[in-house]
């Protein structure tokens, strides 16, 4: 066997073998059989039952489905829009300024310190925060409490209408050190006589970052754009930690939405369906990208 | 003239002052927690959450630690993360080897195949997986986890090592292949050491990213002592009577770690994130 897989005739194909295996086991069966259950009405311990198209036509008039959407899409201003442009403003600001008046050892501390919750598991960073805004006892009301501001304490998390501009900001302090590290590094190819010459030429400081730095950083833009909105749309755990989805549905996302149908109401079937649409989702954005990607290198 | 001078000066601190609240605001989480690791609950209780700690008490990560088996939970994550990290990182070799430099037929089908398991999403795996493991009795134990994750993982490397594999030199293959090697010894005597500095690029962030997986674990590992760093201490969360301080004690070991990690590997880090986002 090995030596028919290393035999010339086999070419580099048993090198393949194994990584084809594992992602047929792992990765392209569970998909097709998730999306075939999708099909199907399932407790998850009789044998399904055949439903076609039924799971989706439900969704499509499930309010909880489409408040988790909405919460999704709002998620990505915060995982992604915010923390792109204060990434850009920020590391901008690093490279150009902090570096060049105090130095690279300045602005490389407050690089890492900006990364710094960027390092946590997303669950740790979940129980930090609940732990701070815990409405009794935690940090943050304490505080308000004791500059005599106890108008402002609050059950932060635990309020329909504070729930989910509250988890944004949790993930705006989260997502900040990834596209600042990103862009910081990607600056460093820029030539510094071009934005000089851009000055001499009376080119503003607005002007020289839209036309200059942005455009020459396109590429890095893009790639932070598309895996934090992918992450944006997969998001679970921080929910899980933070919210549970709640109250009521004030902060659901589909991918919560998905593990409630699957563990906890055992309608497998519907789970399922969420997640193939999510999934579909995610390839039409990736597809988007690569597009734009390739455009981008032919221009 | 010296007046713009010195207007200059006083911007340029006031800058650097902004950028100091700001990065303060930032990190002020991360104190909070580690001053109320260290505190006893009459402490807490009296003299609130942002009041310095009198004492160096580790009463509360004692407790959390003896509690919650702590020591298991470590090993557990650390078990699953170095696994998955050789394995996927031996996995990603393999593919990109036949995919990169021996550029089999479809290659860029598998590529785009790769890229897509690598972005999907966990949910949409989820249930079958955790119906398969059950089927084959890896339900709830370390194997499940890691033969996911090495899979998972080896998605994004396969992609990161092809493109680096397609503008290898030619003339090294050649030479090797003269001199009688077969196509296994050129991955293990020719490539392997060239590209060894992305693959422990690679292996560092597959490790990390491995401990830090919440949405699989917390389905496939449910006992107690199969449990790992994360879904431990995040599951805890308001049981067993958690008071303050026992709560920031905990989320104080989640994090130790992690800063571990993060002074261990900053090197390779910053190199990594580089080499991650382009292409």
């Amino acid at each position: 066997m090995r030596q028919k897989i290393f035999s010339p005739k086999w070419g580099y194909t048993g090198f393949l073998l194994p990584g084809v295996i594992l992602f047929l086991l792992i990765i392209i069966i569970p998909f097709l059989v998730n999306l075939g259950v999708s099909f199907t009405k399932w407790s998850g311990v009789q044998s399904p039952v055949w439903i076609g198209l039924d799971n989706y036509q439900k969704l499509l008039g499930d309010a909880t489905f489409w408040a988790s959407f909405k919460n999704n899409v709002i998620m990505i201003i915060a995982m992604t829009i915010i923390p792109t442009i204060i990434g850009l403003l920020l590391s901008t600001f690093l490279f150009d300024y902090i570096a060049s008046k105090f130095g690279t050892a300045i602005s490389n501390f407050f690089r890492a310190g900006f990364y710094l919750p960027q390092i946590l598991p997303v669950a740790i960073a979940g129980v930090m925060w609940r732990w701070i805004l815990q409405p009794d006892w935690g940090a943050l009301n304490w505080f308000f409490n004791a500059i005599g501001l106890s108008s402002a304490a609050h059950n932060w998390l635990g309020d329909a209408t504070t729930a989910l501009p509250t988890v944004m900001m949790i993930m705006i302090w989260f997502q900040i050190g990834y596209p600042l590290v990103i862009f910081m590094s990607a600056l460093q190819r820029i030539d510094p006589e071009l934005l000089e010459a851009a000055q001499i030429d009376g080119a503003s400081w607005l002007q020289r970052f839209y036309y200059i730095t942005i455009h020459l950083i396109r590429p890095e833009i893009l790639v932070v754009i598309l895996t934090t909105t992918i992450a944006a749309l997969k998001m679970f755990g921080q929910i899980f930690v933070l919210t549970r989805g709640g109250p009521g549905t004030a902060t659901i996302v589909p991918s919560y939405f998905a593990y409630q149908n699957f563990f906890e109401k055992a309608n497998v079937g519907y789970g399922s369906a969420i997640s193939t649409v999510m999934t579909l989702i995610i390839i039409v954005l990736t597809v988007l990208f690569i597009n734009a990607q390739s455009k981008q290198e032919l221009a | 003239m010296t007046r713009t001078r010195n207007l200059n000066g006083v911007g340029k601190y006031f800058s650097l002052i902004v950028l100091f609240i700001f990065l303060a605001i930032m990190l002020v989480p991360f104190f909070i927690v580690i001053i109320n690791a260290f505190k006893t609950p009459v402490e807490y209780a009296n003299n609130g959450p942002m009041a310095l700690p009198q004492g160096f008490n580790l009463n509360g990560m004692i407790d959390f630690w003896n509690r919650v088996d702590f020591t298991t939970k470590l090993l557990n994550s650390a078990v699953i993360s170095l696994t998955v990290a050789v394995l996927a990182v031996v996995v990603s070799l393999l593919n990109s080897y036949a995919l990169g430099i021996g550029k089999i037929k479809g290659r860029t089908f598998f590529l785009v195949f790769f890229i897509m398991a690598n972005f999907l999403p966990q949910e949409a795996l989820a249930y079958p997986l955790y119906y398969f493991a059950k089927f084959f009795h890896i339900y709830d134990s370390l194997v499940a986890v890691i033969i996911i994750f090495t899979v998972i993982q080896s998605a994004f490397g396969t992609y990161l090592l092809t493109s680096m594999f397609s503008t290898f030199p030619k003339e090294l293959i050649e030479a090797a292949r003269m001199d009688g090697c077969n196509k296994f010894q050129i991955l293990t005597k020719i490539i392997t050491p060239i590209s060894i500095s992305t693959l422990s690029v690679l292996f560092t962030f597959f490790f990390i990213w491995t401990w830090n997986e919440f949405f699989l674990p917390l389905i496939m590992l449910i006992s107690n002592d199969k449990q790992t760093v994360p879904i431990a201490i995040s599951v805890l969360q308001g049981q067993h009577n958690m008071d303050a301080t026992t709560t920031a004690a905990s989320a104080l070991l989640g994090i130790l770690p992690c800063i571990l990690f993060f002074i261990l590997f900053q090197r390779t880090l910053t190199r990594g994130v580089t080499a991650g986002s382009i292409k």
